[in-house]
């Protein structure tokens, strides 16, 4: 069975499937995404763990050591990158300085067989859609970055891809400009019918952008799913801080998770290992040892201390390292100094413990 | 006046005091040595007969040549040289640096033995000049031609050169957008790539035009010295210098007049160096 565009159909799958395999000399990317048609994944990872790279090779910039890229059950694997029907907005845009913001979105339909004419009325209906019709003839020097932002988003609809492709799509704004243009991006992923990724370090945009997360570390995926299952159940270290929870491996028997020296009490009842998870809010910090319970407490020196919105966060040293969010009063209360012995304690009915 | 006012008002003076006179001085002696000869010509000027000797029906003919050649030998450069370039800059295969190498040859090349190589290879008996010879009846030596080749020869690696720096400058990056849009490698040239080194080819242009407008020893070489068929202004000025000095001094200022005259046209609206 052969389609339109000549290469063979190998499944009647629908969506993205691919298996990226990229072999470097101090790197190796291996993961496998899989995007269903109308799906938004984020993958989600810190610095140089391969999150761009990955794009790339979806895309075809980069070249695929090993395995494979199926979109819309087509074999993408070996089809050059101008013949992949995608669709990419680049970090910094890369619109094109030398045309108006028009005709860097005419460009694509002009590429697929459009005459000028036809491309043109194209490009203007999606620089319309994304609300920059009246500046169609400005060159990209003379858009702010929220603007260029959104005719490099046209662009690449403009092409009517099958996968849409996001590398840092708000990394370029500020803070002001990227909530909104976030939340228009939004509309527009969710008005886009074919496979969308977008890659981001921030996890607040991926987790309003994306239907999933694919978090990657080192090349590999670490963990995958909604936001509110990668939150609630972080997975490495990595997660964890993005989600701002405190995160311990141990070993469970019954309520009971023996962590390093510590006796965490959790709620659920576990066996084997498992991971324990609390929010630096579950914490209380005590200048004398409290009475009671022996359990969830432990001994620990201040490393530092920072302002965290009306709170204050304290980073602990000592048998495990963890960060407790206080009042201000309390802070002042307790007269918390960098290097001083405290003690730690975090609520059973807080703490939450689940299978490594 | 408040304080911070007077502070701001003050003349900004450079951080690091003056600059040394072991400095100033060799600048100035530099600055001396380049323009007191064109100064020289300028003094020295038969302003009077100035109007009639231009009038020359030789002159003119030596400068109409010098002119179409030089914008021949431009455009074949530009034809040849940007996609050299662009093999230099943008793809990269075993042996890659031995050709930017080779390129920049005629740079250092004395003219002259530019013209030697020439006549060996593309004379009469020469290598490819035999078989042109006799299989299209073509002949370049000693023709209008032959200048045109023997310009375009010393002049190219000042175009390449340019246009390579140009695209190594350009973010390949704007490539790869454009291929993520549907172009093919010879779109993504023609509609992104060249527009984006367009200033880079104009300046190797004016460079490379200027370059061939001058030349001599390879001219003189391969092409003769022919009045009206490859006698171009250099060779005129040169000839004329052992007749006829005052001759020599006008046509010496025609050329000096045109190439600043292009440079200076051209500066601003191209070449966007500070």
């Amino acid at each position: 069975m052969i389609d339109k565009a000549g290469d063979p159909l190998v499944t009647d799958r629908t969506g993205l499937n691919a298996h990226l395999v990229v072999e470097r000399p101090a790197f190796r990317l291996d993961l496998t995404v899989e995007v269903a048609d109308g799906e938004v994944v984020a993958l989600l990872g810190p610095n140089g763990a391969g999150k761009t790279t990955a794009l790339r090779a979806l895309a075809g910039l980069t070249g695929l050591t090993g395995g494979g890229i199926l979109l819309g059950g087509r074999d993408l694997t070996r089809v050059p990158v101008e013949r992949r029907a995608i669709g990419m907005v680049f970090q910094d845009y890369l619109l094109f300085p030398h045309m108006s913001a028009l005709d860097n979105v005419a460009f694509g339909p002009r590429c697929q067989g459009a005459s000028k004419a036809q491309a043109r009325r194209t490009a203007r209906a999606w620089l319309d859609r994304v609300g920059l019709g009246e500046h169609a003839d400005a060159p990209p020097g003379r858009l702010s970055g929220g603007q260029a932002q959104r005719v490099a988003l046209a662009r690449a609809l403009a092409v009517e891809p099958r996968l849409l492709l996001l590398d840092e799509p708000l990394a370029a704004l500020d803070a002001h400009t990227r909530l909104t243009v976030r939340a228009e991006l939004r509309r527009h992923l969710a008005e886009f019918a074919g496979a969308t990724v977008i890659v981001t370090h921030d996890p607040l945009d991926a987790m309003v952008l994306a239907d999933r997360l694919v978090v990657i570390e080192a090349g590999s995926v670490v963990q995958s799913g909604t936001a509110a299952e990668v939150a609630r159940r972080p997975r490495t270290d990595y997660v964890a801080r993005l989600v701002g929870l405190n995160l311990y491996r141990g070993e469970a028997s019954g309520h009971a998770v023996q962590v390093g020296d510590i006796v965490f009490n959790v709620s659920e009842h576990l066996a084997g290992p498992v991971f324990v998870a609390f929010p630096p809010t579950a914490v209380s910090l005590f200048r004398s040892r409290p009475d009671g319970t022996p359990r969830n407490l432990w001994e620990a020196r201040i490393d530092g201390i920072e302002r965290h919105g009306d709170n204050a966060r304290v980073h602990l040293d000592g048998p495990i390292p963890a960060s407790a969010d206080i009042t201000q009063a309390a802070l002042a209360e307790l007269d918390l100094q960098p290097g001083r012995r405290i003690w730690a304690s975090v609520k059973a009915t807080e703490t939450h413990a689940y299978p490594a | 006046m408040t304080p911070s006012a007077t502070f701001h008002r003050s003349r900004p003076r450079p951080a690091v005091g003056r600059a040394p006179w072991a400095l100033v001085i060799p600048a100035a002696l530099g600055l001396a040595f380049l323009v007191l000869p064109l100064a020289g010509l300028l003094v020295r000027a038969p302003w009077s007969t100035l109007p009639s000797r231009l009038a020359e029906p030789h002159v003119l003919e030596a400068l109409r040549l010098s002119l179409v050649t030089a914008t021949i030998a431009t455009a074949i450069c530009i034809l040849l040289g940007v996609p050299l370039a662009w093999v230099l800059a943008r793809t990269s295969f075993p042996g890659r640096r031995v050709v930017r190498a080779l390129v920049t040859v005629p740079l250092v090349l004395p003219p002259v033995v530019g013209g030697v190589a020439l006549l060996l290879v593309l004379g009469r008996r020469g290598l490819v000049g035999q078989w042109l010879d006799s299989t299209f009846g073509i002949t370049l030596p000693f023709t209008t031609a032959g200048v045109v080749v023997a310009e375009a020869f010393v002049a190219m690696p000042f175009l390449v050169i340019s246009v390579e720096g140009a695209l190594r400058a350009a973010d390949p990056r704007y490539d790869e957008a454009a291929a993520t849009l549907g172009a093919g490698r010879w779109t993504v040239f023609r509609r992104v790539t060249l527009p984006l080194v367009a200033p880079g080819i104009a300046a190797g242009a004016v460079l490379c035009w200027a370059r061939a407008l001058g030349e001599f020893g390879a001219t003189i070489t391969f092409a003769g010295n022919f009045p009206g068929q490859t006698q171009t202004m250099p060779l005129a000025v040169y000839l004329a210098l052992e007749t006829e000095p005052e001759a020599a001094i006008v046509l010496s200022l025609v050329l000096l007049a045109v190439s600043v005259i292009i440079l200076a046209s051209l500066r601003d609206r191209w070449v966007n160096s500070p």
